[in-house]
C-alpha cells in the first residue's frame, strides 16, 4: 500500500488542505482505498452475507450500551442485583440500555451462528481463507466466554447456578480439577470474589481480545478477499488493463449501502425485541434471573442461555464411563471438542468443490441432518432431562460429531458439478 | 413537546387496543371463574394457570392494587427495589402517597422496606421474599391463580394450603376478603361411567372450591381486589413497560421508514451493477 505516490487531495472542497497534510503523515488515502473503495468484492453476494457486517454492528452496540451499564452498575455481591434494578428504574432510559444490551448479546449469537452457517454453505473456510476461519473461531470462543462472564453479573439466581454449574465441569478434570475449580471462582463457591473477576473479564480482557481478533479477522478477509455464494475465486478472471476483478465491485459504494439496509431491517427487527418482548419468552432473560442469587437455594431446573444449550445438551448426553474415567468428565470434553471442531474444518473438507450450489446430495444431506441435530439439542437444553430426552441427545450428539469425523470421506466421494468460471447473476 | 406527542399517540394505540381487548380479557375469565370454577388438572404438581386478566394501564386498577398491597403485603414482605414516589407514575400525587400508602418510610424518594430483616422472617417462620420483582419471575398468571387457589387444610402448619403452591409457607392473608374454601376432589368419568386417565396413567380428577363461610367479599368483588393487586405487582416489576412499549412504536415507525430509504438507496446504488 506504502509504494502509492501521494496526491494532493481533490474534491473535498474546505477540507482539502486538512486531509492533504493528514495524508503526507497518515497512510489515509491508502486504507480507505485499500479497504473500501478499491477493494473488490464479489458482486453476488445474498443474503447471507449481510451477517458479517451485522455482528460488527452488534458488537459496537454491545460496547456502547456496556460503558454506559458500567457507569451505573455496581460488581459487588450486595450490591449487583439492586444497580441493575436502579438502572432498569432510575437511571434515566437505563432501562432502553439494558434491553439493548441484553437483547444485544443474543443478537450477537444469532449473527455470528448464522455467519458461520454461511461458510459451511459456501465454503468460506477453504483454501486460502483457512486462517481467515480460524480467527473467526477465536472471535466465537472469545464470545462464548464473554457471554457466560457477562451472565454473571445481573447476580440472579441462573446467574449464579449456571456459573457454578460451568465453573463445577473445570472441576471434572482428573487431578487438578477442584484445585483449579478454585482458582477460577477465587472462593470455594461462587461469590464477591468471582463476580469481581468475572466483571474484569467481562468489561475489558475478553472485549479487548475481541476487539483485536476482529481487525485480524478483517485483515486476513481483504488479504484474500471474499468468498461468494459461488464458491470461485473472483480473482481469477481480471480486466487486463486495469488488474480489476471482473466480477468484483468495489466495497464502497455498493456494499456500504447495501450493508445499510441490512442494518435498516436488523434494526427494525432488534427494536421490535427491544420494546416489546424483552424477555423473549425466558430465552432472553430468563424468569428465574428476576431472583437475586441466594447460594442457599438451589433452582430445581437449571437452563443455560438459548446459545449455550446445544453445547450443554452434548455435555449432559455422555452419561456412561469409559476407561474408568467419570462420565463427567467424558461430557466436559466432548462438549469443548463440540465447540473446538470447527476449527478444522478446512482440513476435514476435501470437497472439490467450495460452494454448495456446486456440491453434491451428500453434503447437502449431511449440512441439512447436522443443522436439525443443532437445533434439536439447542431445544433439548433448555429442558429438564428425562431417559427419553437423554437418548434422542445422545443420538443427535453421534451425528452432531459424525458430521466432522466422517467430513474427509463423505465429502471426496459427494458428485460434484464443475465449478462455473463466472459468477451467477 | 416531541415527548407529550409521544405519549398522546401512544396512549391513543394503546388505548385503543385496550378498549377492544380489556373487556374480552376480563370479563371472560372472570365469567369463566364464576361458571366454572373448576379446573381440570392430572396431578396436583402440574397446574394450569388461569391467564391474569390485567391491564397496566389502568391507573385506577393500579391504585386499588397499591393500596390493597400496602395493606396486606407490606408488613411481611418488602418492595425493595420500589420508591413510594414512583407511585406518582400511577397517577398518585405526593401528598396522597404520603397520607394513605406510606406507613413505614419517612421521605418519599425511600424504597418499599420494611421492619423485619430477612433473617428474623427466617427464624420465625420462613423467608418472605422481596415482592418487587415476583410478577417477573412467577408471572402475573401464576400470582392470579395463587391469590385464588387457597383452601383450608388441617394438616399444614399454618392452616392453609395452595393449588398452585403446595404446602406453601403463607397463610391465605386474604381469607378475610375471600372466605373459607375447602379443596373437594372428584373422579372424571367418561359418557360410560369409567374413570378417565391421563396420559402418565394417573386418574383425572377435577378439583372445585367449597365455600365453608363466606368473606366479606362476592366472589366477582374478590376477584376484582385480586385482579388489581396482580396488575399492581406486574407493573410494580417494571414500572417502565408502558413507555417502553409508547416509545418502541414510535421507534419502529422511524425505522420502518429508514428500511424504505435505505432500500431505495441500494437499489438506486446497484442499478449499474446489475
Amino acid at each position: 500500500m506504502a509504494a502509492t505516490e501521494k496526491h494532493p487531495i481533490t474534491g473535498a472542497g474546505p477540507f482539502n488542505g486538512i486531509l492533504t497534510w493528514v495524508d503526507e503523515r497518515f497512510p489515509l488515502m491508502a486504507t480507505l482505498k485499500g479497504h473500501l473503495t478499491e477493494y473488490y468484492a464479489p458482486k453476488n453476494f445474498n443474503f447471507w452475507y449481510y451477517f458479517g457486517s451485522l455482528a460488527l454492528l452488534v458488537l459496537v452496540l454491545q460496547i456502547a450500551t456496556g460503558i454506559f451499564l458500567t457507569m451505573n452498575y455496581k460488581p459487588d455481591a450486595n450490591l449487583a442485583f439492586a444497580s441493575v434494578e436502579y438502572i432498569m428504574r432510575d437511571v434515566s432510559w437505563g432501562w432502553l440500555i439494558r434491553y439493548m444490551h441484553s437483547t444485544g448479546a443474543s443478537a450477537f449469537f444469532v449473527c455470528v451462528y448464522l455467519h458461520m452457517f454461511r461458510g459451511l454453505l459456501y465454503g468460506s473456510y477453504r483454501k486460502p481463507r483457512e486462517l481467515l476461519w480460524i480467527f473467526g473461531m477465536l472471535i466465537f470462543l472469545c464470545l462464548m466466554a464473554e457471554a457466560f462472564f457477562g451472565y454473571l453479573l445481573p447476580w440472579g439466581q441462573m446467574s449464579y447456578w449456571g456459573a457454578q454449574v460451568i465453573v463445577n465441569l473445570f472441576a471434572a478434570i482428573p487431578f487438578i480439577g477442584p484445585d483449579l475449580a478454585i482458582w477460577i471462582r477465587g472462593d470455594y463457591v461462587v461469590s464477591d470474589a468471582t463476580l469481581n473477576r468475572f466483571f474484569a473479564f467481562h468489561v475489558i480482557a475478553i472485549p479487548f481480545v475481541l476487539a483485536g481478533l476482529v481487525a485480524a479477522h478483517l485483515l486476513a478477509l481483504h488479504e484474500v478477499g471474499s468468498n461468494n455464494p459461488d464458491g470461485i475465486e473472483i480473482k481469477k478472471h481480471k480486466d487486463p488493463k486495469t488488474g480489476i476483478p471482473l466480477d468484483g465491485i468495489p466495497f464502497h459504494p455498493y456494499y456500504t449501502v447495501k450493508d445499510i439496509f441490512g442494518v435498516a431491517v436488523f434494526m427494525f427487527v432488534f427494536a421490535v425485541i427491544v420494546f416489546f418482548a424483552p424477555e423473549f419468552g425466558g430465552y432472553f432473560l430468563e424468569y428465574n434471573n428476576f431472583v437475586a442469587a441466594d447460594p442457599l437455594r438451589t433452582p430445581q431446573h437449571i437452563a443455560p442461555v438459548w446459545y449455550f444449550t446445544p453445547y450443554y445438551s452434548i455435555l449432559r448426553s455422555i452419561t456412561i464411563n469409559f476407561f474408568w474415567v467419570d462420565a463427567k468428565v467424558w461430557g466436559v470434553i466432548a462438549m469443548g471438542v463440540s465447540t473446538m471442531i470447527f476449527f478444522l474444518l478446512p482440513w476435514l473438507d476435501r470437497s472439490p468443490a467450495k460452494s454448495i450450489r456446486n456440491r453434491g446430495p451428500i453434503y447437502k444431506g449431511a449440512l441439512a441432518v447436522f443443522v436439525v441435530c443443532f437445533f434439536i439439542l439447542g431445544y433439548l437444553g433448555t429442558q429438564a432431562v428425562s431417559e427419553g430426552k437423554t437418548l434422542v441427545a445422545q443420538i443427535c450428539t453421534v451425528i452432531y460429531f459424525l458430521f466432522f469425523v466422517l467430513m474427509p470421506w463423505y465429502s471426496t466421494i459427494d458428485k460434484c458439478k464443475p465449478e462455473p468460471e463466472r459468477v451467477s447473476k | 413537546m416531541m415527548n407529550r406527542f409521544l405519549r398522546v399517540f401512544g396512549r391513543a394505540v394503546a388505548g385503543l387496543a385496550a378498549r377492544i381487548a380489556v373487556p374480552i380479557v376480563l370479563v371472560v375469565p372472570l365469567l369463566a371463574g364464576l361458571v366454572v370454577p373448576s379446573a381440570i388438572w392430572a396431578s396436583e404438581a402440574d397446574i394450569k394457570l388461569e391467564a391474569a386478566p390485567i391491564d397496566v394501564r389502568d391507573a385506577v386498577s393500579l391504585q386499588s392494587g397499591a393500596r390493597t398491597f400496602v395493606n396486606y403485603c407490606l408488613n411481611c414482605h418488602s418492595a425493595s427495589l420500589m420508591r413510594y414516589n414512583r407511585l406518582r407514575d400511577i397517577g398518585l400525587t405526593e401528598q396522597q402517597i404520603k397520607d394513605n400508602l406510606m406507613f413505614t418510610a419517612d421521605k418519599i424518594g425511600e424504597m418499599m422496606t420494611i421492619a423485619m430483616t430477612r433473617k428474623d422472617a427466617s427464624d420465625w417462620f420462613g423467608p418472605a421474599p422481596d415482592l418487587s420483582l415476583i410478577a417477573r419471575s412467577r408471572g402475573a398468571d401464576w400470582l392470579w391463580s395463587y391469590f385464588r387457589g387457597f383452601y383450608r387444610d388441617p394438616s399444614s402448619a399454618t392452616g392453609w394450603n395452595n393449588t398452585v403452591f403446595q404446602g406453601v409457607g403463607m397463610p391465605h392473608v386474604l381469607w378475610q376478603l375471600q372466605g373459607d374454601r375447602v379443596l373437594k376432589h372428584e373422579v372424571v368419568k367418561d359418557s360410560t361411567g369409567r374413570e378417565v386417565k391421563d396420559g402418565h396413567g394417573n386418574i383425572m380428577k377435577t378439583v372445585k372450591f367449597e365455600s365453608v363461610t363466606p368473606g366479606a367479599l362476592s366472589p366477582v368483588e374478590y376477584d376484582t381486589v385480586v385482579r388489581d393487586l396482580v396488575n399492581f405487582m406486574t407493573w410494580m416489576a417494571e414500572p417502565n413497560q408502558v413507555l417502553r412499549k409508547q416509545v418502541g412504536i414510535w421507534v419502529i415507525f422511524f425505522l420502518a421508514i429508514l428500511v424504505a430509504l435505505s432500500y431505495a438507496l441500494y437499489k438506486e446504488f446497484w442499478k449499474d451493477v446489475h
